[in-house]
């Protein structure tokens, strides 16, 4: 195995280098390589390096029994090794040291946030990127205090994380002890599932199902609690078996008859949508989506969650529905005689008013989760399964019709109701800032934003194209997301561009993660679009709250140079006209960079679905027009 | 609407603190929980009467199963079950009032299970409704105490072993 450091503050591309073995490590090879089994000799000050090698390399001789017992922590980063665990987030603390001191030799690279809520955001944007599982470690007590935000936010989008946390010993337990929190008690609510491991030997099993729970079904944030003497005791370990989980059953290939009702559906239907969430990205099933929805000819609109699962640039493209959606996809929901929703949970923010919503339509539910199903909405043709094999299936099944008046209607809406913004003002305007960042990336950056204004503006201006690449907090809405996110991303996918479109407070949540990008190397680029107010917040006090701006203001620190002081490039832009250049700036930045867009203070997000209304009944409408 | 609801756990420690925070964490009602271990070490069977209409029930049985620790979810409907509740309620009871409230016992096939100076207790198990009614009949005497497990219930056998027997 080669060995590799990962010592603080060294780029990515040094850390890929394995460190060349030391001259012991060759003999002692070279000697196993020539199946000598006995050396005899003594030791002494100049050859100890050569009996610690020797030490090693004895231990593999041994009876097979003790070949098999192996610290605790030891187990655990062998099987994160063997569970393909690459890179790790996480913070460090007492009962998590003899996991780090295993770490120091391991095979994996570790990142340090300067919180551990920024680390679990990291390894969350870090599965959102490339599918894989996000690994975050967190000492005991506050450690793992400091996760939970980051677990909910997990949950809520069904991002795979494995959570490792240390525990104070066993028989302290329950005794107060210092640094001690009911980890699994607090978390247990915000994780798909969790476990304390008291027994050294119930380590290496307990990881497998943890990896194994969190990236199938419906994925989910696991957390493993680890007492430190339990991870100090020796145990035995296991080659890897199958898994055997009795309370946790896999639905992946749905029924074929639900499937071909789902088929008879969408062939009859006259006004078919589609509604994409979260879960065919998760699915991986951009791909099949799209071959549906072009042999059957559907129209198609996503979640804020499901973005790119659909090319936006494909005329078929009804973009975001719900609160802020657009018109033309609320309308066509409304209006639809048949809702293909796959992998969405028919959120609130999505819905508006229950009963009104798609009062018109069938509804086909395709998910994986069955306690999804009909939970909100009362669903005809529920299909429980994997989105990527079910539209593989449904596709099969389905026929082209033309629906040419649907499609002439949606082209109406779209002609009367297209996303607008005043572009003749000179003010700054952040859909501005959006659009052009779009068009000089090209629809292939991976997008990482906060929650508020910005959120709903990079998800309307923005053209996104790919799965994985626009990472948000959808359900638990977690302001302070964007920066550890587009950390995690750019750990993940060192070779794309990685922008954080974030907003001014979202950004003061979570801005001492750019030290970390700092120190990391990471080309990372944040545009905060800085209204210097919350300002979702700021508009519903305006429309809701007559104007009473309660608190909902910041001062805010000069953004350019706290990013010059921690190392990063800074840039504050107040006008229109320098916006093109500065974007082009970021973009070929080799250091993280901020760049601080100070836009019109009191733009407002439209359209906009007041909570409680139905999708049709947009307010925001008549200033579109206006615009016309 | 009561539903009961049987579940089959692993019988781990956490198990019961998880299903007890789902149920409060989504807002559901819980009228009466009881567990206990099964023939089985390993698994735990847990007896929850829930109280809501059809599609809340639904939705307790999907989120019940999707407790990775929950092995088996059954929503009986009230006819095709056997449902009991164990209760041991002290009655006040002079020497004098003893014959009849032993009499009473009697009608509800309950047991004298502790006598005293001035009480006696009575341990009755049945459906529910008949632990109500004793109650209600024991309550001119005075209660002093009541404790009662929560239903549990089993589904009823089916007819063809019903024959067989």
């Amino acid at each position: 195995m080669a060995l590799q450091f990962s010592p603080s503050g060294i780029s990515a591309r040094k850390l890929k280098k394995s460190v060349r073995p030391a001259g012991t490590q060759i003999i002692v090879k070279t000697l196993i390589e020539l199946e000598v089994n006995t050396v005899f000799g003594y030791t002494g000050a100049a050859v100890l390096p050569l009996f610690d090698e020797l030490y090693k390399a004895g231990s593999l001789n041994m009876t097979e029994k003790s070949i098999n017992k192996k610290q605790g922590s030891q187990i655990i980063v062998d099987t994160l090794v063997e569970q393909g665990v690459e890179t790790m987030f996480g913070y460090l603390g007492g009962v998590v040291l003899p996991l780090f001191d295993k770490l120091y030799d391991a095979p994996i690279r570790f990142i340090i946030p300067r919180h551990e809520q920024g680390g679990a955001h990291m390894a969350d944007a870090y599965a959102r990127a490339t599918g894989k599982v996000g690994v975050v470690v967190a000492t005991s007590g506050p450690g793992a205090c400091n996760l939970t935000t980051g677990l909910a936010t997990a949950m809520m989008d069904s991002v795979p994380i494995v959570a490792l946390t240390g525990q104070v010993r066993t028989e302290l337990i329950g005794n107060d002890a210092f640094q001690e929190a009911d980890t699994t008690g607090i978390t247990r609510p915000v994780t798909k599932h969790n476990v304390i491991v008291k027994n050294a030997n119930d380590l290496q099993q307990t990881l497998r199902e943890a990896f194994y729970i969190a990236r199938t079904g419906r994925p989910g944030p696991v957390l493993i609690d680890i007492p430190v003497d339990v991870s100090i005791s020796e145990a035995e370990t296991l080659p890897p078996g199958p898994i055997n989980l009795p309370g946790y059953k896999l639905q992946t290939h749905g029924h074929a008859r639900q499937i071909a009702m789902s088929a008879k559906a969408i062939n009859e239907s006259q006004r078919p949508v589609l509604y994409i969430g979260g879960g065919v990205i998760a699915a991986n099933a951009a791909e099949e989506l799209r071959a549906l929805a072009a042999k059957a000819n559907l129209p198609c609109t996503m979640t804020l969650m499901g973005l790119g699962a659909y090319d936006q640039t494909l005329p078929g493209s009804l973009d975001m529905l719900g609160m802020h959606g657009s018109a033309y996809a609320n309308y066509a929901v409304q209006e639809c005689d048949l809702l293909i929703a796959v992998g969405a949970r028919f959120d609130d923010r999505v819905t508006g008013k229950l009963k009104t919503f798609a009062p018109k339509a069938k509804i086909v539910h395709i998910d994986i989760d069955p306690a999804s199903i009909s939970k909100n909405v009362q669903v005809d043709v529920p299909v429980v399964g994997d989105a990527k094999c079910v539209l593989a299936e449904l596709t099969k099944l389905v026929e082209h019709r033309p629906r040419s008046e649907w499609f002439a209607r949606i082209a109406e809406w779209k002609a009367r109701y297209p996303l607008r913004y005043d572009e003749n003002t000179s003010t700054l305007k952040p859909q501005y800032v959006i659009e052009q960042i779009c068009k000089k990336a090209g629809g292939e950056a991976i997008i990482a934003t906060g929650v508020g204004q910005h959120q709903m503006w990079a998800a309307q201006f923005y053209k996104h194209r790919h799965p994985r690449h626009f990472i948000t907090s959808g359900g638990l809405g977690t302001m302070g997301f964007g920066l550890p996110a587009a950390i995690g991303a750019q750990i993940a996918c060192p070779d794309k561009t990685v922008i954080d479109i974030d907003g001014d407070s979202s950004f003061n949540m979570t801005m001492t993660e750019l030290s970390t990008a700092v120190m990391y190397e990471l080309p990372i680029k944040v545009a905060i679009l800085n209204n210097g107010y919350m300002g979702m917040v700021r508009q519903w006090q305006q429309l809701f709250y007559n104007k009473r701006y309660s608190y909902s203001f910041l001062k805010n620190p000069d953004f350019a140079k706290v990013a010059e002081a921690l190392g990063a490039v800074g840039m504050t832009i107040t006008e229109k006209s320098q916006v093109c250049d500065a974007i082009d700036k970021m973009l070929a930045e080799k250091k993280p960079c901020v760049v601080d867009f100070h836009i019109e203070r009191e733009e407002n997000v439209w359209p906009m679905v007041p909570a409680g209304k139905s999708l049709d009944e947009m307010s925001g409408l008549d200033i579109f027009e206006s615009m016309a | 609407m009561r539903h009961i609801i049987s579940t089959l756990v692993q019988n781990k420690p956490g198990v019961l603190a998880h299903v007890a925070g789902m149920f409060a964490a989504r807002a559901f009602n819980i009228d009466s929980l009881a567990v206990g271990r099964t023939d089985d070490p390993t698994l735990s069977r847990m007896t929850i009467v829930v109280l809501g209409d059809d599609r809340v029930v639904e939705q307790v049985r999907k989120q019940l199963a999707k407790i990775i620790d929950v092995v088996k979810v059954q929503d009986f409907s009230p006819k095709d079950i056997i449902a009991r509740d164990l209760m041991l309620i002290s009655v006040s009871c002079c020497p004098e009032k003893r014959p009849e409230v032993f009499a009473l016992a009697e009608m509800f096939d309950a047991k004298i299970v502790d006598i005293g100076q001035k009480f006696v207790m009575v341990e009755i198990s049945g459906t529910e409704d008949r632990l109500e009614t004793f109650v209600d009949m024991c309550r001119p005497y005075g209660i002093k105490n009541t404790v009662r497990t929560g239903t549990v219930a089993m589904a009823r056998l089916n007819r063809p072993e019903k024959n067989e027997l």
